[in-house]
């Protein structure tokens, strides 16, 4: 099955859960890719899907787009020979490949083997570890009573270890994002575990294209300053990866976005600390060392990213029930409408004050003035007059039902509000589960992945 | 000449936890050891002076690739998940730094992104 030629090209399915479906299609169909790659967890993922599991038991525990995302690209994977890797399994990998196995069925590719990897669960194990929390210093037992989840991020050796046992598609649950991408390199070109200079390289082309579309002129377009062509019309990435690991980033034809020096560097440093140390699963990656070149119209030639020795950790997210949040809106336009906007404040906080909430944090927020960037905001001239504000008030608390006082007095706002009051329909997710994310570090040895064809 | 630093460079931001990291990006090479000079970590403090940015700034610089990127802790008012933030994953607050204002030279006049002065 593996084409163990001098190219490898490896594609973008999805950069995250909620993503567009036809540019994984466009791939899939037009790649020419030996492998596509689809990210879909986010790092609240898999404690809001144990959160729904309780609430709702018919709900299998994976990507809620799994059928949709798979029908789009099956059929032309099976044609290409093109193998999949994915962690749409979250919470469920083995239901996900059976599931995936139904459609591969379904559009004839009969003989596909899926392979599901599961990665120990640590959360009923994780509070008795004596470890502690990385964010706060307090030991991870505290956290036993509102404990969910705790998931380990596993790395890229259980994906090579299906690869190398004919997997077609591979289904994983929690796995570090640049792992997904790093696997089929490794599992082509042999490479070690310990050469740390070509897992670098690798996982930092795999960080380039685990967003999908933010390497292609996705969450980059400023008209006037940074322009992309025709940017309603977005592909994923593909990267043609080389024996070193030296890679060229690149789309299919006919698309609009672009692949530029600009683009790679935004993505190279998405959610990175510390350049020269981004910590892997797999390996310490070294961004400080990469060298680009524009070889053609959207082409990127990535290089030079070298990686150390991985660490004897490994990382694990621990998601918590921390109460609840209530969130709601309501719209002043026209005249005077910052002055009622200030003023539905304070009414807020008196009607709040006596309903009795109890809050943890109450935020109220006037969008249209400095809602998103608070002391940061351009300061508005004096004589500026808004057209109009949109009034948002947020409460975290610690239970659901005073969470729920937010919506009941914007509801009140209506009929013992201010003039023209603009109010949205009346909808149902006024009040969320907050999870709350922890991490610990973990030694190796408490975590083993196992491979299984479903 | 006094330009924003929009007209130079270019930043994305992103997530992790309650910390959020912003990458500033010089649009060419020689452009990049004003804005170092420039954008200290002081400075990104005067920028982000919400109460929202409690914590330590660090900026690590990349000067192979004309990039600073800094790390801002505490940024994310508790965290993605907890946050009471409209945009709690902090997705729009790399563009705030673009407003800052740097010293350049008036022969980059041509060369400065955005619209050119009459």
């Amino acid at each position: 099955m593996t084409r163990k030629s001098h190219k490898l090209r490896i594609g973008s399915g999805a950069g995250w859960w909620g993503d567009r479906i036809d540019p994984a299609r466009w791939n899939a169909e037009r790649g020419a890719l030996d492998f596509l790659c689809f990210e879909t967890m986010a790092e609240a993922t898999v404690s809001a899907a144990q959160v729904r599991k309780r609430r709702d038991p018919g709900f299998p525990g994976y990507d809620t787009w799994l059928d949709d995302r798979m029908r789009a690209v099956l059929p032309h994977c099976m044609a290409n020979g093109t193998r999949i890797i994915s962690n749409q399994g979250w919470i469920h990998p083995q239901a996900a490949a059976r599931r995936v196995a139904e459609l591969c069925a379904e559009v004839g590719w009969k003989n596909a083997k899926v392979a599901a990897i599961t990665a120990t669960d640590l959360s009923t194990t994780i509070a008795a570890s004596g470890l502690s929390i990385m964010e706060s210093g307090a030991p991870i037992a505290s956290l036993r009573d509102t404990l969910i989840s705790a998931e380990p991020y596993a790395g890229a050796e259980a994906i090579v270890q299906a690869l190398d046992q004919g997997a077609d598609i591979v289904i994983t649950g929690r796995v570090a994002d640049p792992s997904l991408f790093l696997a089929p390199m490794m599992h082509h070109y042999g490479w070690r575990h310990d050469d740390w200079d070509k897992l670098g390289q690798g996982s930092g082309i795999g960080h380039l294209l685990e967003c999908g579309a933010q390497v292609t002129g996705g969450y980059f377009g400023d008209p006037g300053y940074k322009d992309v062509p025709e940017p309603w019309n977005l592909a994923f990435p593909y990267a043609d990866v080389a024996p070193d690991g030296t890679a060229e980033i690149g789309k299919v034809s006919g698309t609009g976005g672009c692949i530029d020096l600009r683009t790679v560097k935004e993505q190279m440093f998405y959610e990175v600390h510390d350049p020269a140390r981004y910590i892997t699963p797999d390996v310490v990656v070294d961004f400080t060392t990469a060298r680009l070149e524009q070889t053609g119209e959207d082409r990127v030639k990535v290089s030079g990213i070298s990686g150390h020795a991985r660490t004897p950790t490994l990382k694990v997210s621990v998601g918590c029930t921390e109460g609840y949040i209530g969130e709601d809106m309501f719209f002043f336009a026209g005249p005077g409408c910052l002055e009622k906007a200030k003023l539905a404040d304070r009414i807020l906080r008196e009607r709040l004050r006596m309903a009795d909430l109890q809050a943890d944090d109450l935020r109220i927020d006037l969008i249209g003035l400095n809602a998103v960037h608070g002391a940061a905001s351009a300061p508005p001239s004096p004589d500026y007059v808004p057209a109009e504000i949109a009034v948002r008030i947020a409460a975290r608390c610690a239970s659901r039902a005073q969470a729920e006082k937010i919506g009941r007095e914007v509801d009140g706002m209506a009929v013992c509000g201010l003039a023209s009051t603009g109010k949205r329909v009346p909808h149902q997710d006024r009040v969320r589960e907050v999870i709350g994310l922890w991490s610990t570090l973990v030694p190796r040895t408490s975590v083993d992945c196992t491979v299984e064809f479903v | 000449m006094r330009v924003n630093l929009r007209r130079i460079a270019h930043t994305r931001s992103g997530d992790k936890g309650n910390t959020s990291n912003i990458a500033v990006i010089a649009y060419e090479p020689d452009f990049y050891p004003v804005i170092k000079a420039a954008l200290t970590v002081a400075a990104m403090r005067t920028v982000y002076n919400d109460t929202a940015v409690r914590g330590t700034i660090t900026r690590y610089d990349v000067d192979g690739l004309g990039v600073l990127n800094f790390v801002l802790e505490g940024a994310l008012g508790g965290g993605v998940s907890r946050s009471l933030a409209i945009d709690n994953y902090g997705k729009a607050l790399a563009s705030a730094v673009l407003r800052f204002e740097l010293e350049v030279p008036d022969a980059w006049a041509p060369r400065l992104r955005g619209p050119q002065a009459a």
